[in-house]
């Protein structure tokens, strides 16, 4: 049984059937990637899997435990942690406070009043987030604000933000969206050293087969809201239903 | 010191000095010059620097640090003011206990009104934090004249049982003390050409303003304080963070809310009497002005936007038609009327102009507030490469 499972998940848009009896299983520490044309559906259930969205029907669990009708903070603290499309930082703060503050989240939990601790008093978790940022390569960007990062840095900084938790399962969804080609080299690399550092399960929603087939473990095709097959990714390459949904070259073309 | 980084120790130091050195330094011109009428050492308004001074540092918590801006907090103020009143007509004319009731019942007051308006964000939770001001104000010009004794406003009376002063009643009105020292007794001292007057009024709102700063500077630069930054950066991140944001904008609110309630508090402490229109929404509107003047989100832009604000109200008010035609005595006489009628409208009554367009030229070409002002004019005197300073969110300036 994998940490995560998705069990006949059905939701619906008026009359779009998004997501049809979906079922999923992603099984701990490894890097599972969910494919799909536009339209598929990827968005749709990883939204159901943060708690934005609630399905008609069907269950979803976290390591046993319901993630359905949680709200995205109560998700995190259950050791989900999510990886945004486009960079989700806090630009108005510096680096190091970005790192800082999802280590405060992880150890005081979703809401204490620490109004009178001062930060520069918190060796323990200070330390922990200058390590993070030389993981990533950030020390020395520390003080500038978020911000002001790169594209690239931005998403190495929502990554840090994410790892500094430790969490069980990491979402990325389409972590190399509107990157250039070094940059998606970059996170690839970023995604590798992680899964090699350290025990994490990582859940992948991507379009760009060549991130797909660099990292994945496992691979689930989506197309109209179903899973096609789930495989190892050698035998997705040359499956015939997967070049169907792509290609889309049956009959009903 | 105080378990402050030295730069925030110092910081507070000479917000100190400079506060309990008020009477004196404000107080620049020899009495009986032409210039004293500019003089703002003189209690009352001294006074008046500190407590509004309190509410702008409290306000600033919330709009500042979480950019929720409310358009009420004058609610809060006004019901400290009543409440340290009745603690006077009930129990004692020592200030302590009404200023303790004052922020205990502004904090539940808050607290309710926050739980309600922070469901919303954005224009939506000001409309809300307004609607609800407004009819607290109302409630208290009306339908609650039994406790707020309507437009009259609440004051003291001979009648009131004030059970722990009974022995002492004498004749008169009692007056405000702390422990028998009477608010509004001063000392004068004479001093060269120069006159000062040393008031415990004063001196009790200047010492709880200081402990107010200080308790702000420990919120900025606490976990507590990020947490609050990292809401007004992004809801988004910070939910999925796993922080629930309700709870620490609800915080902020209260704590703002206590603050207000302190100045409430003070201001009857000062002046026993509370009245309706203290919980008017202009009196909700002055504070934000307050804050976005000397600068949203600095530790010291509201002290400063408060008596920036003050001041105006208090003494550039007070230049009428008479002492400009006095300015401009040395013109010609048709000249001197004509200049005195263009002037007029933006002096004396028109002081709110003449604010209004300081406002404005602050908003446009300052964003970070007067204190945004002077550490630019700080730093063209340094002339420091602009990458060599470490840039300090704490303090940087909201937009």
């Amino acid at each position: 049984m994998g940490i995560l499972e998705v069990k006949g998940v059905n939701k619906r848009f008026g009359g779009l059937q998004a997501l049809g009896n979906v079922n999923l299983s992603v099984a701990e520490n490894t890097v599972h990637a969910i494919i799909g044309p536009n339209g598929a559906g990827k968005s749709t259930l990883l939204n159901v899997l943060v708690g934005k969205l609630i399905p008609d029907s069907g269950t979803v669990t976290f390591d046993g435990q319901s993630v359905l009708g949680r709200k995205p903070h109560e998700i995190n603290q259950m050791g989900i942690s999510r990886v945004f499309q486009t960079p989700e930082i806090f630009g108005d703060l510096t680096v190091m406070e970005n790192v800082l503050i999802p280590c405060f989240a992880k150890r005081d939990g979703s809401f204490r009043l620490h109004a009178f601790e001062q930060v520069a008093n918190e060796s323990l978790i200070i330390e922990t987030a200058e390590q993070m940022l030389i993981d990533v390569n950030m020390q020395d960007k520390r003080h500038m604000h978020a911000g002001n990062l790169s594209r690239g840095d931005k998403r190495r900084l929502e990554m840090a933000m994410c790892l500094v938790q430790q969490p069980r399962l990491l979402l990325l969804d389409e972590p190399t969206a509107g990157m250039a080609r070094a940059d998606t080299n970059n996170t690839i690399d970023l995604l590798k050293e992680i899964k090699a550092k350290r025990d994490i399960t990582m859940a992948i929603i991507e379009h760009d087969m060549h991130v797909v087939f660099s990292l994945a473990e496992r691979i689930t095709v989506l197309a109209q809201g179903t899973p096609l097959v789930e495989d190892i990714p050698s035998r997705i390459k040359g499956h015939p239903k997967v070049q169907e949904a792509y290609l889309g070259t049956t009959a009903h073309a | 010191m105080f378990g402050l980084e030295k730069k925030d120790a110092a910081l507070l130091l000479i917000v100190a000095v400079v506060t309990l050195c008020a009477p004196i330094l404000l107080n620049p011109f020899p009495a009986g010059s032409e210039m004293a009428q500019f003089n703002a050492g003189y209690p009352d308004l001294m006074q008046r620097f500190a407590i509004y001074g309190i509410f702008a540092i409290g306000f600033n918590i919330l709009f500042g640090l979480t950019g929720y801006l409310s358009f009420g907090h004058a609610a809060f103020l006004g019901v400290g003011s009543y409440s340290a009143v009745w603690m006077f007509k009930l129990l004692s004319m020592n200030i302590i206990p009404g200023i303790i009731l004052s922020v205990i019942v502004a904090g539940l007051f808050s607290l309710v009104i926050g739980f309600i308006s922070l469901r919303r964000s954005g224009i939506y939770f000001s409309i809300l934090t307004l609607a609800f001001a407004q009819m607290s104000y109302n409630l208290a010009y009306s339908v609650l004249t039994p406790i707020t004794n309507g437009e009259t406003g609440l004051q003291l009376s001979l009648n009131d049982p004030r059970v722990l002063d009974a022995a002492r009643t004498t004749g008169s009105l009692p007056v405000t003390t702390l422990f028998g020292a009477e608010m509004r007794s001063a000392t004068s001292v004479q001093f060269g050409v120069w006159e000062w007057q040393f008031s415990t009024g004063f001196y009790v709102s200047a010492v709880l303003m200081l402990l107010a700063l200080y308790l702000a500077i420990r919120i900025f630069r606490s976990p507590f304080g990020i947490m609050l930054r990292a809401v007004k950066s992004n809801q988004n991140r910070m939910s999925y963070t796993g922080l629930n944001v309700r709870p620490y904008t609800l915080a902020a609110f209260v704590i703002s809310g206590m603050y207000a309630g302190l100045a409430g508090g003070l201001l009857a402490a000062m002046d026993p009497l509370a009245g309706a229109e203290r919980m008017q929404w202009t009196a909700s509107g002055e504070v934000v002005i307050m804050t976005i003047l000397g600068g949203a989100g600095t530790l010291l832009g509201p002290i400063i936007g408060a008596g920036f604000i003050k001041y105006f109200e208090n003494i550039f008010s007070k230049i009428n038609d008479n002492v400009l035609h006095d300015w401009f005595a040395f013109l010609p006489d048709g000249l001197n009327d004509f200049v005195v009628t263009v002037i007029a409208p933006f002096f004396g009554d028109g002081w709110n102009l003449t604010m209004g367009l300081m406002f404005m030229a602050v908003v446009i070409f300052l964003p970070g507030g007067l204190v945004d002002g002077a550490r630019r004019i700080g730093r063209l005197f340094r002339r420091k490469p602009a990458g060599a300073k470490r840039p300090d969110a704490a303090t940087k300036p909201a937009e």
